[in-house]
């Protein structure tokens, strides 16, 4: 037996064996006074105000420490327990002077909510004086220790979710106090502004600091959405007042997040009423913008694509779509690029980032998606990360991954160039050289066969192919491995040991994998491996990549690609184009069309005349910069649908103004299948409007009427064409919305995939060598490029970097490089260099660190004045279409 | 930073780099130096350097002079023993001689009752004190290399 029966208060409750008399009293609804108590942390037993009395124990006992046992009795509250109560909140109020008149916290504070329910109209005691002022070195968190209980779920918080650690106490008895780093300002310690500590703290000591004196604590009004920056799809509490968002909480339900959030949730999302929000329609006029409105600008769009369209024929448009904006916005935007333009020349910036993903899980397993979610990672006795710096790009997993080395025991392995932090959390760290991903995956599985700890049975019956790849696989013996990637030979075994005998291993990988011109090839390799092992179709195990954008799961999986239409159906086949046919009543281009970077290079060539771009930077984002600019400026007509004036945006000929996230209905996708919900929270700031609606009117000036009332709507629609998302429905999507397939109304979603087959029925193992990158160091140009990002900023920075905390935080990019090349080169921290590729050059502060190796650097491509993307390669992966951020050339001077 | 926890004793660790350090502390680079090795974040580890009042994180004198002021010893006249200290150092309780020669500090009991009034310099005891035996003392380690 699990359960355990007991009485609180004479109510008979059930509980799980091992559970505390606090977790059972809150399952059923019961409050118990607590104050050191947080549900997610570990448990203190501090504070001593949950004191509960149990029947045949003497004296009381912490509700918060204390197991439950079959047929207990407990009374939560007589005359006595309240008195003890009391007695204790006398005391803490007495510790120093609690002062609740212009607290942020009055009217939500767990003290003072505690204070009144007890009556307390005198503290008996006498008050200590006022501690220390306010510390407020740190952009965002406001510190004040008169309001400080010392109830340490700031320092649990920080230790045990973001496992930072930076918070705690000195001194002792009544001398305590709460610190950071060595007494340091918080500031100078290595604090990452995931704001646990603030939402974890009871009473005012630590808050948001930019929302002092914004509003008091009762008169916001509270919107539950989803985060619009990354792919984990945190649930945010967005707390507004006259229309402004003044502060975000993390919801403690969300099932992603379960109430964190990482620096750019939490304190980046001001960007949403910055003064460079677009407010109306914009036309060029003799290379200047001005000030157009709606029906002026929507009618100039659509009767220039019209005649673009008559002119030269439907496949010289083409559309790129946006993994920001919405399900149902992708949706109408493919539809309509499909149907008024008539072309298949529809793609957007997974082409960039997953491409080769999509590709190579699609034919491994017949579907290339996230095999597994996010919260099942606990599960998993090894966890492989490769080319995925986790706690900078999707902070919140890479907190969790942390979390689960430091507390789980679960074991780590990552392979990775750069000293990214979570090496400091793996048990081996395999530090490969860029670009070498088939040849050390090929090293492990050469390992695992050779020692005879691979899944036979599994291979067996769930699969094919498998003498093939292994012919190919045997070559790559550990020494050969070694020569290739630089990993020493025992590190390599020890690897292939550590995931081959794993119970549950899971293979979690990102960028470094994806976005070469192997991408395909390196992510069928990780396919390979885990089929190997049996690592798929259970939880604990699969393969996991991490999607990027906060949508760009749902853009691919609404069709905004040129092969296949929602749902992966594939546009070549003439059954499922009937289909759509018939439901959108008209005829559709049976012709896949371009991708990314083709459609840029069909620009240039004077091939694609008009191009339409919603909520996407290529300025920034698409590799060889120098090449897009060249193409863009290359078309007749470009019109650019975007919250602010990007650099993309710029060259347009018409801009529209779109929303942000808070402004509109809908949904997104997160990396692990999930559908969830957002909010309307604000009304549409000047003239924008909703992307959905705009794509509906343009659509009806083409002739193609389209009549939704609501992105509801829209949905219902998906879902009658997209087996996937037949059953989602908004009305489902409440509570921890829905992972797809869930092909029915009656469907709960699916957590993980492949369970008893997989979608394409056995899994395909694929012979994969190893190929080099396209463009390695040289004589000429002997550095090796690597592009990524970091925590504070996302992607092109058009919304992180109109952020005033993120960019107070991080207000500039540098180039990364090592100490001896630093030596070589004679240049210290904060120098400035010129880095020069084929393609392009830039200028560009140094940042010294071991965390690159030798002849390796690193820059992030958030910033325009040094932007990356000018000196990368555009060459592509044969298959997937994705350039090679990754590997690219570069000679550095100094300045 | 390491920050996987080696479970390392961290007190004792404090301890040798106090004793080994002239001034009787233990420096920012040491603590440091402390949390690499023990897998500890910096304020984990100054929160025990903190807590106890044996440990210091401020400089002190190359001497520090602990007197004891608890039942015994104070009944034995542990007070006449901080005026003798305080008037040859010319410094209060708590305080370091600008030479940085000698700290003076109060303590509980050192367990010598049976010779009380007694004191501790560094790692030696002193006991049945009288002012001349201080004063002494004070020469003694004065005239010290």
């Amino acid at each position: 037996m699990n359960t355990v029966d007991l009485t609180i208060n004479g109510k008979l409750v059930q509980a799980e064996k091992g559970s505390t008399i606090m977790e059972v009293a809150l399952a059923n609804g019961i409050k118990i006074p607590h104050l050191c108590y947080k549900k997610g942390l570990s448990i203190a037993g501090s504070c001593r105000v949950c004191m509960v009395k149990i029947k045949d124990r003497p004296g009381m006992e912490a509700a918060c420490t204390t197991e439950v046992v079959e047929g207990m009795k407990v009374i939560t509250s007589d005359e006595e327990i309240d008195e003890a109560r009391k007695l204790i909140v006398e005391l803490i109020l007495s510790e120093h002077k609690h002062d609740c008149l212009v607290c942020e916290s009055n009217g939500q504070c767990e003290l003072q909510n505690l204070a009144y329910e007890l009556g307390i109209e005198r503290i008996r005691f006498p008050v200590g004086k006022s501690v220390e002022s306010t510390e407020d070195s740190s952009q965002v968190i406001l510190k004040d220790s008169n309001k400080c209980i010392l109830c340490g779920r700031c320092v649990r918080a920080c230790a045990e979710i973001t496992v930072q650690r930076v918070l705690n106490f000195a001194d002792r008895g009544s001398g305590t106090f709460l610190i950071s780093g060595l007494d340091q300002p918080l500031v100078d310690t290595d604090c990452v502004s995931c704001g646990a500590c603030i939402q974890a703290c009871p009473t005012g000591a630590l808050t948001e600091k930019l929302a002092r004196f914004q509003g008091r604590s009762w008169e916001f009004r509270k919107v539950q959405t989803t985060c619009p920056y990354c792919g984990v799809g945190c649930q945010i509490e967005l707390n507004i007042r006259n229309n402004r968002i003044v502060k975000v909480y993390g919801v403690e339900e969300g099932p992603e997040n379960k109430g964190y959030l990482c620096v750019k949730g939490r304190f980046g999302l001001d960007y949403v009423h910055h003064k460079d929000r677009l407010t109306t329609p914009l036309i060029k006029h003799n290379g200047k913008f001005e000030e157009a409105s709606w029906d002026e600008a929507l009618n100039l769009v659509a009767t220039k694509f019209k005649e673009l369209k008559d002119k030269y024929s439907s496949d010289a448009l083409a559309g790129l779509s946006s993994a920001k904006c919405t399900n149902e916005e992708n949706y109408l935007f493919q539809k309509f690029i499909r149907i008024c333009f008539g072309t298949n020349n529809v793609d957007h910036c997974a082409r960039l980032c997953h491409a080769s993903t999509v590709a190579g899980l699609a034919r491994a397993f017949g579907s290339g998606a996230m095999t597994n979610s996010i919260w099942d990672f606990e599960k998993a006795d090894v966890i492989l990360v490769t080319g995925s710096n986790t706690t900078e790009n999707h902070p919140v997993i890479g907190s969790y991954f942390k979390h689960l080395a430091a507390y789980n025991g679960t074991k780590l392995i990552v392979v990775d160039p750069r000293a990214i932090e979570l090496t400091e959390y793996a048990e081996i760290w395999l530090r490969q050289k860029s670009g070498t991903d088939v040849a050390w995956i090929n090293g492990l599985m050469n390992v695992i066969i050779n020692e005879g700890f691979y899944n036979k049975e599994f291979i067996r019956n769930r699969t094919e192919n498998f003498d093939e790849f292994r012919k190919v696989v045997s070559k790559y013996t550990p020494g050969k491995v070694e020569k290739i990637t630089g990993i020493p030979e025992e590190k390599l075994i020890a690897a292939a040991r550590m995931y081959g005998k794993a119970d549950r291993g899971s293979i979690v990988f990102a960028m470094g994998i994806t976005q070469h011109t192997t991408g395909t090839d390196n992510v069928l390799s990780l396919a390979n491996l885990a089929m190997l092992c049996g690592n798929v179709g259970r939880e604990g195990t699969g393969v996991n990549p991490l999607r990027g954008q906060n949508n760009v799961q749902g853009a691919c999986d609404l069709g905004a690609l040129p092969n296949v239409f929602p749902g992966y159906q594939k546009v070549s086949e003439p059954q499922v184009r009937e289909n759509f046919e018939t439901t959108w009543g008209v005829r559709l281009p049976p012709k896949e069309g371009l991708t990314v970077v083709e459609i840029i290079d069909a620009a240039s060539k004077g091939e694609i005349k008009g191009l339409y771009i919603m909520g996407e930077n290529p300025m920034l984002s698409d590799p060889n910069l120098n090449h897009v600019r060249e193409g863009l400026e290359n078309l007749d007509f470009l019109v650019v649908q975007d919250i602010f004036l990007t650099e993309t945006a710029e060259l347009a000929d018409v801009v529209l103004p779109g929303v942000s996230f808070a402004e509109k209905e809908g949904t997104f996708t997160n990396t692990c299948r999930r559908i969830q919900l957002l909010h309307k929270a604000i009304p549409p700031i000047g003239k924008s409007r909703d992307d959905w609606k705009i794509i509906m009117e343009i659509g009806k000036i083409m002739g193609y009427p389209m009549a939704y009332h609501s992105p509801r709507e829209i949905m219902d629609e998906i879902a009658s064409l997209t087996p996937i998302y037949g059953g989602v429905h908004f009305d489902r999507l409440g509570g921890q919305g829905l992972q797809w397939p869930c092909p029915s109304r009656e469907h709960p979603g699916t957590p993980y995939l492949h369970k008893d087959k997989f979608t394409r029925g056995k899994g395909l193992f694929t012979p994969v060598d190893y190929i080099p990158p396209a463009e390695l160091p040289d004589e000429e140009y002997p550095f090796l490029l690597s592009t990524g990002r970091v925590l504070y900023h996302f992607h092109t920075g058009s919304l992180s970097r109109r952020s005033k905390p993120l960019d107070s935080i991080a207000p500039e990019g540098f180039l990364e490089i090592s100490p001896q090349d630093a030596e070589k080169l004679r240049i210290k921290n904060n120098d400035w260099v010129r880095v020069s590729s084929r393609r392009g050059k830039l200028k560009v502060k140094v940042k010294i660190t071991h965390d690159v190796d030798k002849g390796v650097v690193f820059m992030t491509f958030h910033f325009v004045e040094s932007a990356a993307n000018l000196l990368t390669n555009d060459a592509l992966d044969p298959v997937a279409k994705i350039p090679e951020y990754k590997v690219t050339a570069v000679k550095i001077e100094r300045i | 930073m390491k920050l996987r926890n080696k479970e390392k004793d961290v007190i004792a660790l404090l301890r040798k780099a106090q004793r080994a350090n002239k001034h009787n502390y233990i420096t920012e680079y040491k603590l440091k130096l402390i949390a690499q090795e023990a897998g500890l974040s910096y304020s984990e580890v100054y929160g025990v350097a903190t807590f106890y009042s044996l440990f210091s994180l401020k400089p002190r004198g190359e001497y520090v002079i602990r007197v004891c002021d608890s039942g015994p010893c104070h009944l034995m006249g542990s007070k006449s023993i901080f005026k003798v200290l305080e008037k040859e150092l010319k410094i209060k309780v708590g305080e370091t001689t600008a030479d940085g020669k000698f700290t003076i500090e109060e303590v509980s009991c050192l367990g010598i009752c049976n010779e009380a009034p007694a004191m501790m310099i560094n790692e030696k005891v002193y006991d049945n004190l009288t002012p001349q035996k201080i004063r002494e003392i004070l020469r003694e380690l004065r005239n010290k290399k």
